[in-house]
């Protein structure tokens, strides 16, 4: 088995041992590259099945491209598709494009506080019909126990200490100093009432190996990661206020991979288009502790 | 294949005693390979002139921490360097005793591990308790790096004393290090380069012999092994297939060979292997998550152990031998019921005895300890209530390894050296309830004769739903009519009924619960009544089960249409076509051709 193989061998088991254990489990889909990976994961899991639901949080700032292959491919792979935002940041114009508040706050009100209250159940969430292919309020409004994620360790700094199965409290908080233990293929499965697991299968992929991946198995990724013509392309995809697309002519899913093996972008880290990095130290982190994914 | 996929990557972990110089090596080593952003290393450097302190390495890394927000992908949990021949992920593991469970982590997820001790300090209770747990979690390349020689002006009788005493401490843990390095890692001696200073060392230089690690060889013959880790049936789309799935642990499979599951004992042979875009494969091997079909569909539950029957079998049993380190927050001791987890079984297990227990730090037994306390390592005996399947950790190393699950937490890890006797634990339960139950004046004999009837358990089981608990109820009263001492247990119904989702329900609790039942059914037969029970799905251990803990009285199975025994048979099967009154009619009968009524021979 080569490195892919083992990645991808390794991202099956946790996905069949989370499938396995939780009764209310979701999977995260930003419909970026990680999360698209991991949907392709979730096929080779169960064998071309999706047998979780698919939960994505809309801020309304996504470019429209991304909303458009989000629905187009739960269609066709007749995904259980499920979206939720925060409806009263959104009337309040309680965002950063808005003016009224900053980027870290945005992304607190219309990503974090969007997740807790989706995931809970608090807040309403929107399913797909797949008969009239329109989104209708969903009935069930259990609180997702498990929580399947997209991140990688080699992001940045606080993804890297995450676990496999990684425990949140009550108020999605997480402790950070006190993890549980992991060996053997062991993970903390178990769990008291009120806590939730989320679950990282993709820890130990780097951003060239998810890119090798879309490659060898030909997974259908959006446009936006490719040069148009105009010499940029995204290489993260986050709300449009705040991400910027980089300087590149990568055309294709070739080229993106060789420019990440021996190009310009061997040495730059993917987040540095994204601005809410950079808005105070640990930025991140800071928004991880609260529960942003 | 790209370039990139045959370029080598290892993981490594670098342990030791707290302030034996771990960042200052992982700081040497990235700035030796060039593994740092431009210019970092001259900007510390600079100010640490600023601030007239001497500058350390360590400083590089918690620098690096600082500009985690920027981006850059190196951080003090894992950093990233290579060599010419490959590409290495360090695993920083924290030497303070607190992190323990940190560093069984890191460790876990390497394939070779680097064992600093300070040369100026020597051994101490870490040092020998991380060599311990390597050892314990299979890690079995360790080099050893006498750090810190710049203190003790390179002197090689220091170096050899740590050696010697390293050695023999090694040596009763069976760990035999790759080799010793003496190194300054802050001065960069033997790192990447080599020292000057010390020319009475001949070897290599950390760089050099950490490329000579080898990648665990894949042991694919070795007998096939894959814990099932589900059985998928999605019915969408109509797919009918129904899959065996799981991660293939050893050996290697190929379409139409006959398997068996462990502990059912259940047999079938590989009809296809499942695969999601893929080419079609005839073959299955080591380290594949994959699936199958087999050739007859069998009820099989995850946590069987799958094998080939023409290889080596593993152990089937609920008792066994291990060495096992624990981290629990709480002592593990005797008496409380823990959950076990092994491969894909799940299950309930005691510890049943201590052996001895051992002080990883400095390898003093005491085999008078009633507990083992957190990050103490004991030799004990560990029994399940149900036969498990695994084998022992020097035959088949991923499954002849377990974790204790206490309080939500894996609380312990524990390998198995040896299996132990056939007792299990419920049958030695019985003999001790019926050893310490108080005899009544009544014997059974005299209470049976008074009564008119044979006390029994009669359960109906069944795969199919169809008014199991109708025909229950309906039997207690045509009982109850004829003035019979009988009683229906309806709890059973809700505790066991046929869950919707079945896939999910514990077999922790269930075992619970047949338990309850089989302890209900003694009480209530002793006292000289005819109990009556319904239960879904039972399967042969579950039956063996209660008719254990039924003893001395008797359970008579009553098959209400197919079910899932196989090596237990029901006593009577009935058809669940017919009507309520023709089945209890058919099982009265039945239990008066058994004299179960005015036994004679009382």
């Amino acid at each position: 088995m080569n490195q892919l193989d083992k990645l991808e061998a390794q991202s099956v088991y946790l996905l069949r041992e989370a499938y396995r254990e939780f009764k209310n489990l979701c999977m995260l889909w930003s419909v970026g590259k990680d999360s698209t990976v991991l949907l392709w994961l979730a096929r080779k899991a169960f064998f071309g099945h999706v047998p979780i639901p698919l939960v994505h949080i809309d801020t309304h700032y996504k470019i429209p491209e991304m909303i458009r292959y989000r629905d187009a491919i739960a269609l066709e792979w007749k995904l259980t598709m499920i979206y939720g935002e925060n409806r009263a940041a959104l009337d309040a114009k309680q965002t950063f494009p808005d003016g009224a508040i900053d980027r870290i706050a945005c992304c607190k009100n219309l990503k974090t506080d969007a997740l807790k209250n989706t995931l809970s159940g608090a807040w309403p969430r929107y399913r797909l019909n797949h008969t009239t292919r329109k989104y209708e309020v969903d009935k069930n409004t259990d609180p997702f126990t498990g929580v399947i994620v997209g991140a990688r360790a080699d992001e940045e700094g606080s993804r890297s200490k995450e676990r496999y199965f990684s425990p949140r409290d009550k108020r999605s908080d997480w402790d950070v100093g006190d993890q549980p233990p992991e060996f053997w293929n062991q993970y903390k499965t178990d769990f008291p009432p009120g806590t939730h697991i989320r679950i990282h299968p993709l820890l130990d992929w780097t951003e060239l190996n998810i890119w090798e991946y879309i490659q060898r198995e030909n997974i259908p990724i959006t446009d936006l990661y490719f040069d148009q013509g105009q010499g940029t392309r995204y290489r993260s995809l986050g709300c449009y206020p705040c991400t910027t697309a980089v300087e590149s002519t990568a055309k294709n899913v070739d080229d993106v991979v060789s420019e990440l093996r021996v190009g310009k972008f061997a040495n730059i880290a993917e987040r540095s288009g994204r601005a809410q990095d950079k808005e105070d130290g640990g930025g991140l982190e800071t928004l991880r502790r609260e529960g942003y994914m | 294949m790209s370039t990139s996929q045959k370029t080598d990557q290892m993981n490594i972990v670098i342990v030791g005693h707290v302030d034996h110089g771990k960042s200052t090596l992982i700081g040497r080593l990235l700035a030796d390979t060039g593994s740092l952003p431009e210019g970092k290393l001259e900007q510390i450097k600079a100010m640490c002139e600023i601030n007239s302190k001497p500058f350390e390495y360590a400083f590089l890394l918690d620098a690096l921490k600082d500009e985690r927000s920027q981006g850059i992908t190196i951080d003090t949990a894992r950093s990233f360097f290579k060599t010419q021949k490959r590409h290495y992920i360090i695993i920083d593991a924290p030497g303070h005793i607190e992190f323990l469970k940190n560093m069984i982590t890191g460790a876990a997820r390497a394939e070779a591990a680097l064992l600093l001790i300070d040369a100026n300090e020597g051994v101490k209770e870490n040092s020998r308790r991380h060599g311990y747990m390597l050892s314990m979690l299979g890690i079995k390349q360790v080099i050893v790096l006498v750090n810190k020689m710049d203190l003790v002006y390179y002197d090689q009788g220091v170096y050899e004393k740590i050696v010697a005493e390293y050695t023999e401490f090694l040596t009763q843990i069976n760990v035999t290090p790759k080799t010793f390095i003496p190194i300054a890692a802050r001065e960069g001696d033997n790192i990447a380069l080599k020292s000057t200073k010390m020319p009475w060392y001949t070897g290599g230089t950390v760089l050099t012999l950490i490329d000579e690690f080898e990648k665990e060889k894949e042991k694919d013959n070795q007998a096939f092994r894959m814990p099932v880790q589900d059985i998928y049936k999605f019915t969408e789309e109509n797919d009918d297939r129904r899959i065996v799935a799981g991660t293939i642990e050893t050996g290697s499979i190929t379409v139409g060979t006959p398997v068996i599951f462990q502990p059912s004992g259940k047999k079938s042979a590989i009809k296809t292997i499942e695969s999601f875009n893929t080419p079609i494969k005839s073959k299955a091997t080591i380290g594949e998550a994959i699936g199958f079909t087999l050739t007859e569909e069998l009820y099989i539950k995850p946590g069987e152990l799958m094998c080939a029957q023409s290889e080596l079998q593993p152990q089937v049993g609920t008792k066994f031998k291990a060495n096992l380190f624990w981290l629990g927050k709480s002592p593990m001791i005797k008496d409380k019921k823990y959950k076990i987890k092994l491969g894909a079984a799940r299950g309930n297990a005691y510890l049943a005895d201590i052996v001895s227990v051992l002080d990883a730090s400095s390898l003093e037994s005491d085999a008078q300890k009633s507990k083992i306390d957190r990050h103490d390592v004991a030799e004990c005996i560990i029994e399940t209530i149900r036969p498990i399947a695994f084998d022992l950790n020097r035959d088949i190393e991923s499954l002849g390894r377990f974790v204790i699950i206490d309080d939500y937490e894996i609380a312990g890890g524990g390998i198995i050296t040896e299996k132990i006797g056939d007792e299990s634990s419920i049958e030695k339960g019985v003999q001790r309830r019926n050893f310490t139950w108080t005899k009544s004046k009544i014997s059974p004999e005299k209470r049976a004769r008074n009564m008119g009837q044979r006390p029994c358990l009669l359960l109906i089981i069944g795969n199919q739903e169809t008014e199991k608990y109708t025909l229950g109820v309906s039997l207690e009263e045509a009982l109850f009519n004829q003035g019979k001492t009988v009683y229906f247990l309806g709890v059973s119904n809700m505790l066991l009924s046929l869950n919707r989702d079945a896939r999910r329900r514990s077999t922790e609790d269930r075992d619970e619960h047949i338990r309850q039942i089989g302890e209900i059914a003694h009480i209530m037969a002793d006292a000289g009544s005819i109990m009556i029970s319904a239960i879904s799905e039972i399967d042969d251990t579950e039956a063996q089960m209660i008719k254990s803990l039924v003893t001395p009285f008797d359970v008579k199975i009553i098959a209400n249409g197919p079910t899932q025994l196989d090596t237990q048979k029901a006593d009577l099967t009935i058809d669940p076509n017919t009507t309520v009154e023709d089945r209890v009619k058919t099982i009265i009968d039945y239990l008066n051709r058994l004299e179960t009524f005015h036994p004679k021979e009382l």
